[in-house]
């Protein structure tokens, strides 16, 4: 691993997020709306139920908020690659000596520059639009952040390999990818509502445990140190998985000659 | 017979094959280049030379064969070997929507560039394009995208450079202007370069060797002018021409073909 090139790389995206504004809008954007929306959803059931419920139902916004962070952690990591095939890019970065896995570390730091900007922005929006403090989390959001961005950064490894396999007709999988996984991972309700069947599915990734923590520590405020246990330990298999998954994607490219197609797309 | 090349060899392939769907774009070919030598490869659309390229830059996996560059073998040794070498082709783009001077910095530092700003300056100068740097890449013209590129490709002072087809594209004028460049920078540093090319004036004014490809085979190799001699043609379009269409550089297939 070389961190110069690593930060050269990075170096790269910051240039186009300054080149082109529209990037920064569109980080904040599409999660103010989502915000916004699960917000006034919000409202209207806190006024319609009654008051111990209508004290509850505020871990949706905190539910919205996680979700975004692991979504755009996702996002980061594919789009910074998509960024290389839409500008032909690819090959330059391909014959000069970068390895993979500074390519793909490049790829998560720019993921976590998204996700901080994004939940910055939705942190004082909710703080001052709905009265939702995400920092009530306090410093349980340390973890439940990392664990989030460490399967979104997974899903992104994941994408990037589809994307890298079949071209850019695998585009559209990319950005879908994590709403495959929103129904099974207990985002918005707790595991023991869902049907018996899938709950083993859901303790099966590391973001139930987050989610289902996070209303522990809004009800309680504490959690199953469990959790965060197994939440750690499905990360480190998940990124190892799709770290294999990349690699040897990357490798089958070269043999079938898929690389260099990327060049005249 | 041409004198023995004692330079050291930088680049080599040995069987090289590379099969798509069972059909060889690439059979058996082999070449040695040599440290200041700029070899030239020829051939029509598809007679693979692109795909040479690409499995000597570590893009492609071969079928079969061997590669080395620099006596190391490519795919062990791909990171150290690109660190000493570069690429440029017509068809690959730096970012458009970067400035030239942001696409420059980045490549310089990606390639550990001792002082990246002056050697930026130093290598637009040369290919007389200094007054782009604050230009948005994406909107230079042909001529002006491919001298971004070659400086690019110059930016790690490479002793081996691999160039598809630089100069398709461009105008004569500027493909005038990008050879002599290329010419130039080569002489003044020693680069062994390999040159892909359509164009016949390229190849004579560029290489100093020749191999010419079809169907993933050598047909013939020498200096542009042993070649010429070779055939039974008066020059090397003639050659090229007569190469795509029957596979051979001349006429009469019972003549003895010059070793
Ligand atoms: N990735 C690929 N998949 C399938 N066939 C390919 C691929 N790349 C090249 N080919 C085929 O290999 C042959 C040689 O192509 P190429 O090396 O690009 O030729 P050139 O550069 O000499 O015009 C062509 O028939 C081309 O269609
Ligand atoms: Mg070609």
């Amino acid at each position: 691993m070389n961190f110069r090139i690593i930060s050269a790389l990075v170096l790269r995206y910051l240039f186009l997020y300054t080149r082109s504004p529209m990037r920064l809008v569109e980080l904040v954007f599409w999660p103010v709306v989502d915000l916004v929306v699960w917000g006034n959803v919000t409202v209207f059931i806190q006024r319609n139920t009654n008051p111990a419920f209508g004290n509850e139902i505020l871990f949706l916004l905190g539910a919205m908020i996680l979700w975004d962070i692991m979504f755009r952690a996702q996002q980061g990591v594919a789009i910074s690659f998509l960024e290389d095939v839409w500008t032909r890019n690819l090959l330059n970065v391909f014959v000069a000596p970068v390895r993979a896995t500074e390519y793909v570390s490049a790829t998560f730091i720019v993921g976590m520059l998204r996700i901080t900007v994004t939940a910055v922005v939705l942190s004082l929006i909710s703080w001052f639009g709905y009265s939702f403090n995400i920092f009530q989390l306090q410093w349980w959001l340390i973890p439940f952040f990392l664990n989030l961005m460490l399967f979104g950064w997974s899903l992104g490894m994941i994408s990037t390999a589809l994307i890298l396999r079949w071209g850019q007709a695998a585009e559209s999988l990319a950005w879908a990818i994590p709403f495959f996984f929103q129904p099974v991972v207990a985002v918005f309700y707790p595991v023991q509502d869902m049907p018996a069947w899938s709950q083993p599915i859901a303790w099966c990734f590391p973001p139930t445990y987050i989610f289902e923590g996070m209303r522990d520590v809004m009800k309680t405020g504490s959690m199953n140190w469990n959790y965060l246990g197994y939440a750690a330990a499905l990360n480190i298999l998940f990124m190892a998985l799709a770290g294999w998954l990349f690699l040897w994607i990357l490798n089958l490219t070269r043999k079938r000659g898929l690389l260099t197609k990327f060049a005249t797309q | 017979m041409p004198a023995p090349d004692d330079r050291e060899i930088i680049l080599e392939a040995r069987d090289l094959t590379r099969e798509f769907d069972g059909v060889k774009a690439l059979d058996r070919f082999s070449f040695q280049l040599h440290r200041g030598e700029v070899l030239g490869l020829l051939g029509a659309n598809g007679a693979g030379k692109t795909t040479a390229m690409n499995c000597l830059l570590g893009l492609t996996l071969p079928t079969s064969g061997d590669l080395f560059a620099f006596g190391l073998p490519l795919h062990q040794h791909r990171i150290a070997i690109l660190q000493r070498a570069n690429f440029s082709s017509a068809y690959t783009a730096l970012p458009g929507n970067l400035l030239v001077g942001q696409n420059l910095l980045v490549f310089a530092k990606i390639y550990g560039v001792r002082d990246p700003k002056k050697k930026i300056a130093e290598l637009m100068e040369l290919l007389e394009i200094s007054h782009l740097a604050k230009r948005v890449t994406g909107q230079l013209s042909a001529g002006e995208s491919t001298r971004v590129n070659l400086v690019k490709a110059f930016l790690n002072d490479p002793e081996l450079l691999m160039l598809d087809e630089p100069t398709a594209s461009l105008d004569p004028d500027i493909a005038d202007k990008v050879r002599k460049v290329v010419r130039k920078v080569q002489r003044e540093r020693n680069i062994g370069i390999l040159y892909t090319s359509h164009n016949m004036r390229d190849i004579e004014e560029v290489c100093d060797r020749v191999i010419f490809l079809h169907k993933g085979k050598i047909v013939c190799e020498g200096t542009p002018t042993d070649i010429v001699a070779q055939s039974s043609s008066t020059n090397l379009e003639d050659v090229f021409i007569k190469i795509a269409r029957d596979g051979e550089i001349i006429d009469e297939p019972q003549k003895d073909k010059a070793p």
